[in-house]
């Protein structure tokens, strides 16, 4: 999604610079909410104040709202249907490997060093075996993150906040048609 | 009711890092505990969700609403989830800092970024779980399983576009099962 939408924003409207797209990216996906929602709350707000940001998230969901709507009168009207409960089973399998997929890229890209690994195990056993509402477990980990920084350095240990090896996910993938870039995709967008 | 469906996805939307799929267990959580849905009719919502185009969180929102309480009952939940990043994004916005680079927000990220991985595996396995235990080892569940790994080792391997993924699976749904 985010390449149509550098496409759109910073080609074709002139809307925003290269470097102003890339700064409203990076703070899109650090901020709670779905990428492209954050963006185009930001990118509608730079252009238009609150009025924008507004007209640009209700035109950023409202493709999906009124398709979840006609998924699901169809689903109710359709599922006695023994073809559409077997394409449904067989989508229910997609759907399970895309969130593994995504919870792949996310341990790839995430999780590198002894600390990061403990708190990933330590989150994922917290929510398998206890009933521990995963929103404390955020909030739990924002706090983790900042003792776990002051700790390794009082013990001066040196701090990676990226693991060593990251491909960088701009223009070199974006431009290559074959490959599939970090973001892009608005069906299946998990991040 | 309405008010409550709001409420519910505002304290999900507030936290709602790392997008979509991060924000099932959350949602499992608050639907399951305020006896909404059992976990099938949960991971239904998730399958659902996962077909359309948009963040799965945000899909899910709709769909738990419109399952609550209608058309009204779909708006209110998702403008819960959307409104507070919303809201945080002009805030941000407006003073235009560089969040990224700021040191203190590394470390934040330090430690929420391997719990926000932890919650998408986590969600992965529940899903799996919800559908595999509902009879343990068949035929059926054998050839979903393998659907299951070709559908992962497309994306990861070939790098298949999510869309193209989902409708061969849903064609080869229908060739085995129909």
């Amino acid at each position: 999604m985010l390449p149509v939408l550098q496409r759109e924003i910073v080609h074709r409207r002139n809307w925003l610079s290269e470097e102003e797209f890339a700064e409203v990216i990076s703070v899109s996906g650090a901020a709670p909410g779905g990428v492209g929602v954050n963006a185009s709350a930001f990118i509608g707000y730079k252009l238009g104040g609150t009025g924008g940001a507004c007209a640009a998230v209700c035109g950023m969901i409202l493709p999906a709202f009124v398709l979840v709507m006609i998924l699901t009168i169809g689903f109710s009207s359709f599922k006695h249907y023994p073809k559409v409960n077997a394409a449904l089973e067989g989508i229910q399998m997609a759907v399970l490997a895309l969130i593994a997929f995504a919870g792949i890229r996310l341990i790839r890209s995430s999780v590198f060093d002894g600390a990061t690994w403990s708190v990933f195990a330590a989150a994922a056993a917290a929510l398998l075996f206890t009933g521990i509402h995963p929103l404390l477990i955020i909030l739990l980990a924002v706090a983790g993150g900042l003792v776990l920084v002051a700790v390794k350095n009082r013990l001066h240990m040196a701090v990676r906040y990226e693991p060593k090896t990251r491909p960088l996910p701009e223009n070199s993938t974006a431009s290559s048609p074959k490959r599939y870039p970090e973001f892009e995709g608005y069906f299946g967008e998990g991040i | 009711m309405l008010i409550l469906l709001f409420w519910t996805f505002l304290k999900i939307g507030i936290l709602s890092f790392g997008g979509g799929y991060a924000m099932i267990p959350a949602i499992e959580h608050e639907v399951e505990s305020q006896g909404w849905m059992t976990a099938e009719q949960f991971a239904d919502a998730v399958t659902l969700s996962g077909m359309a185009p948009g963040p799965l969180a945000t899909n899910c929102a709709i769909y738990i609403g419109d399952w609550m309480l209608g058309l009204p009952g779909a708006a209110a939940a998702l403008l819960g989830m959307v409104m507070p990043s919303s809201v945080l994004i002009v805030a941000v916005a407006r003073f235009f800092f560089r969040i990224r680079t700021h040191r203190t927000v590394k470390s934040v990220f330090y430690g929420l970024r391997p719990v926000v991985a932890a919650m998408v595996v986590v969600a992965a396995l529940r899903q799996g779980f919800t559908y595999f235990q509902q009879d343990w080892l068949t035929w059926k569940t054998a050839v979903s399983a393998g659907i299951f790994g070709f559908a992962l080792l497309g994306l990861t391997r070939y790098r298949m576009h999510p869309l193209s993924v989902i409708l061969l699976c849903a064609l080869v749904g229908v060739a085995i099962y129909g």
